[in-house]
């Protein structure tokens, strides 16, 4: 390579990796912040004339033990996990069949039926949290976490029933007609042959109901006002702030805990998440 | 005689299917029965509550007037004379419209660096998707102590690369065009992984003998970009683009959790004045009718929507 080119080249990536170094520190510095306020003392936390990236004390676990010990922290992370496999089974049994209904039973108006299921995704919290405290209060689950458990489904159904629809027409007409051949019923197929094949998009559909499900906030804050209730966004946001007095290290800890393991799951499963919203079939 | 004959060796032909079996083998019966479950939810948790809603904006409805008395129009006259009310429309468009402008543009930038071959690449995918995957409530949290008034890490940065003075630490939540600064950055914060993962999507989905023929047809970078990468994922761009907007224009989340929507209701979005005024202060009527402002805006995005992936399908 000539000088003038390799320099050229050198150059481009200089400023391409400054570039990208900057993205990242954007996107992750908050992280990286809630870790070292976590283990921080107070003394440092709140002394501003030494470099704040860096521990000048040493670290320390009570913002972790009045987490732990003195909230109800795990209760919270426990209602979640409630919440979550509840909302993941209702979610699986009303969405599973209706996608491959919409995807292989109904037809040319299936697509379209699809579609408009789909967009019912596009109707926000905002806009249902007033009425559907009406119903919660009427069905006598307010301040009860089954109320989140009734209502999530209402998000996480029309996603997922578009995002099996997808999965379903991927599976080949044929190895269903070999099992009817054989005396299978559609209905039995269904169970015998399609779901055992669509395996990667049940998965799928269990990690993204369950995240959104953990991930809710704004119902938990319109329906859930006792401690022992409370998923863990809503307790974290809420009980760890004390009229004007908010407690960083055990707050900064618990967004940390609560956050960054499913964050992990969901970049597993991300290429299956963008196929499923932009409705691209592969 | 004859009939006893034939049940004896009916094991080997098939029995003629019974009356059970044939619904269980007829699409127009089981098509219904296996969407009934998820239309029910829906119908009952989306489409009633949205009917319900909208009653209420229309009615005099609140904790203390428990009566569904009609009065027509009367709240939605009653909110667009409130200046709140007119400043939280006006902030949620521009909540909107900044956040996604800004991390659209900064998401193309990540996916055209991420479209590199480095070492690391997936660990460096994975720190950048961190905003969008975690939950935004606990995200928002960790942006309030970020700005904090006297403590913001930001304003000591700010303060050792010498762009602010000791003593002129701008008091990001406290100020209102600072307030509204610190929610759309946010706001963008979230939506840039998103938007970068979007943009590699459609990047990596345009066949490279495509990109490699006009590069030897001696196409420059404004030719390659404009006529051929844009038009080619401007479809898929389009659904994620409705999908970003949608999400910041109906958030509440962040403004709660960042500013309350002040300082003096100067930050806040319909959402979160929504849940002010029907929440906290029980006047659903008037709540639902700030609510449901939100919704020809949706109808839009949706028809919007409907028409990018409807052209998906072809």
């Amino acid at each position: 390579m000539p000088p003038k080119l390799r320099l050229k080249k050198l150059l481009d990536n200089t400023t391409a990796y400054t570039i990208l170094t900057i993205l990242v520190i954007f996107a992750a510095f908050p992280f990286y912040w809630m870790l070292i306020t976590t283990f921080k003392t107070d003394g440092d936390l709140y002394n501003l004339h030494v470099v704040p990236f860096w521990f000048h004390a040493m670290p320390t676990l009570d913002h972790l033990d009045l987490l732990f010990n003195q909230t109800r922290f795990l209760r919270w992370f426990w209602n979640s996990m409630v919440i979550g496999v509840l909302v993941v089974a209702i979610t699986l049994v009303t969405a599973l069949p209706a996608g491959y209904a919409l995807a292989r039973l109904v037809g040319t108006r299936g697509e379209t039926l699809g579609i408009g299921i789909f967009l019912t995704y596009l109707v926000p919290p905002t806009l249902l949290f007033l009425p559907l405290s009406r119903v919660v209060a009427d069905l006598h689950l307010q301040d009860s976490l089954w109320s989140l458990v009734v209502v999530y489904p209402s998000f996480t159904i029309p996603f997922c029933t578009w995002l099996m629809m997808g999965f379903y027409k991927s599976i080949p007409r044929d190895s269903v007609e070999a099992a009817l051949v054989d005396g299978c019923t559609v209905f039995g197929s269904f169970f015998k042959v399609v779901l055992p094949m669509s395996m990667s998009g049940i998965l799928t559909v269990v990690i993204f109901a369950f995240t959104l499900a953990m991930q809710e906030f704004i119902y938990a804050l319109t329906f859930i006002s006792s401690e022992s209730q409370k998923p863990i966004t809503l307790g974290v946001a809420t009980d760890l702030v004390r009229g004007d007095i908010y407690y960083w290290g055990s707050l900064m800890g618990a967004a940390l805990i609560a956050s960054v393991p499913f964050a992990l799951l969901y970049n597993f499963f991300l290429d299956s998440f963008i196929t499923g919203i932009t409705g691209e079939t592969r | 005689m004859e009939t006893t004959t034939t049940t004896t060796t009916a094991a080997a032909p098939p029995a003629k299917p019974s009356r059970f079996q044939y619904m269980l083998d007829n699409p127009g019966f089981l098509a219904p029965l296996f969407m009934a479950p998820a239309v029910v939810y829906i119908v009952l948790l989306v489409a009633f509550p949205t009917v319900l809603s909208v009653y209420y904006s229309l009615s005099a409805y609140n904790i203390y007037n428990l009566s569904f008395k009609f009065v027509g129009l009367k709240n939605y006259i009653d909110i667009f004379q409130d200046d709140v009310f007119l400043q939280t429309l006006g902030n949620t468009f521009i909540f909107t419209i900044a956040a996604n402008v800004i991390g659209l543009a900064l998401g193309k930038a990540t996916a055209l660096l991420l479209l590199r071959d480095f070492r690391g690449k997936v660990f460096v995918r994975f720190l950048i998707i961190l905003p969008w995957a975690v939950p935004i409530a606990l995200a928002t949290l960790a942006w309030r102590w970020m700005f904090d008034s006297l403590y913001s890490v930001i304003n000591w940065s700010l303060q050792h690369a010498h762009l602010i003075g000791p003593n002129t630490w701008p008091n990001w939540l406290g100020e209102e065009h600072l307030a509204m600064i610190s929610v759309i950055i946010v706001h963008a914060w979230r939506l840039f992984p998103f938007g970068a993962v979007i943009f590699l999507a459609g990047l990596t989905s345009i066949p490279k003998d495509v990109m490699d023929a006009c590069v030897v047809d001696g196409a420059g970078f404004w030719r390659k970009n404009f006529q051929i990468v844009i038009p080619m994922i401007t479809p898929i761009i389009a659904i994620a683009g409705l999908f970003g907007i949608v999400f910041t224009f109906t958030d509440m989340s962040v403004v709660y959790l960042l500013t309350k929507g002040g300082p003096t209701n100067s930050t806040h979005v319909l959402g979160s004045l929504a849940f002010q005024v029907g929440i906290l202060s029980g006047d659903v009527s008037h709540g639902a009718a700030i609510s449901l402002v939100m919704f020809p805006f949706l109808l839009v995005a949706s028809i919007l929507l409907l028409r990018f992936l409807r052209r998906r399908e072809v």
